[in-house]
């Protein structure tokens, strides 16, 4: 059986956006997930959205593009994006590419210690 | 069934079409076979990530859509090393040491970071990438299990 490609959850209040993602991002899933997103920028314009990595069991740097893409796009709408605890393992290819440096990444202090 | 190298104790071969459904199935298999040398979750997440990052290339640019085979051979040694191989007959890369270098990438239409190479380089002890244009890319990488884990 294929794996299911991707799932997300998504809470609104005011223009807060949290997404919720589950399962694993790579090169396969990452096309059907950058449009589902778009897709739900575009629409509630969010000035605040907070992507929920907890159930992200696995990403590669096709994530990191996936990430980098959706940061552009919330920028364009004027708006910021924050990433929400990521596991130890994710949390190693996103330092690993610098992407604090670009985003706000919740839990990252803890995970340091 | 290829020569047995030094230190050799298991061996897995797989042949997958270059498809991006198999780079989940590729990282699965290979993190499987590498159980036997109880990685700890760290070592077996880095392991798949340099997997799905090598069978990710040879997908999106060996191939680039065209049918091919991506070859993924594991080799364990004495010592609790894994060997790992990713092989194809693409395109070939032009220039290794520039596609090595962070956030190179030949194109940005899929929103690639360019950190395929760095990833590998990062999470693997050792990586080696060998490419003749229009014959095909090897890319070597092994690391040493428990390694990080030494002087605790």
């Amino acid at each position: 059986m294929i794996r299911t490609e991707y799932r997300y959850e998504m809470q609104k209040k005011d223009r807060l956006l949290v997404v919720r993602l589950f399962g694993e991002i790579d090169h396969h899933s990452a096309a059907g997930l950058r449009a589902e997103l778009d897709g739900l920028l575009l629409k509630e314009r969010p000035v605040r959205l907070v992507l929920d990595l907890s159930h992200i069991e696995f990403m590669d740097s096709a994530g990191l593009g996936l990430l980098l893409g959706r940061l552009r796009l919330m920028r364009e709408l004027g708006g910021v994006m924050v990433l929400k605890s990521p596991n130890p393992r994710v949390l190693k290819i996103l330092t690993l590419a610098g992407m604090e440096r670009f985003m706000e990444i919740d839990g990252l202090k803890g995970a340091e210690k | 069934m290829k020569t047995r190298i030094k230190g050799e104790i298991n061996r897995m071969e797989l042949r997958l079409p270059a498809i991006s459904v198999n780079e989940g199935i590729a990282r699965a298999a290979v993190a499987g076979f590498c159980a036997q040398l109880a990685p700890d979750a760290t070592e077996l997440s880095d392991i798949k990530c340099a997997v799905s990052e090598a069978v990710t290339n040879c997908i999106v640019h060996a191939y680039a859509g065209r049918p091919g085979v991506c070859y993924i051979t594991v080799v364990l040694l004495e010592g609790r090393v894994v060997r790992i191989s990713v092989r194809d007959n693409g395109c070939g890369i032009a220039d290794v040491r520039r596609a090595r270098e962070p956030l190179f990438t030949t194109g940005d239409t899929d929103e690639r970071s360019g950190m395929g190479f760095t990833v590998m380089e990062n999470f693997m002890d050792r990586l080696t990438v060998r490419s003749r244009l229009g014959k095909g890319t090897l890319v070597l990488m092994s690391k040493e299990i428990g390694r990080s884990r030494q002087g605790e």
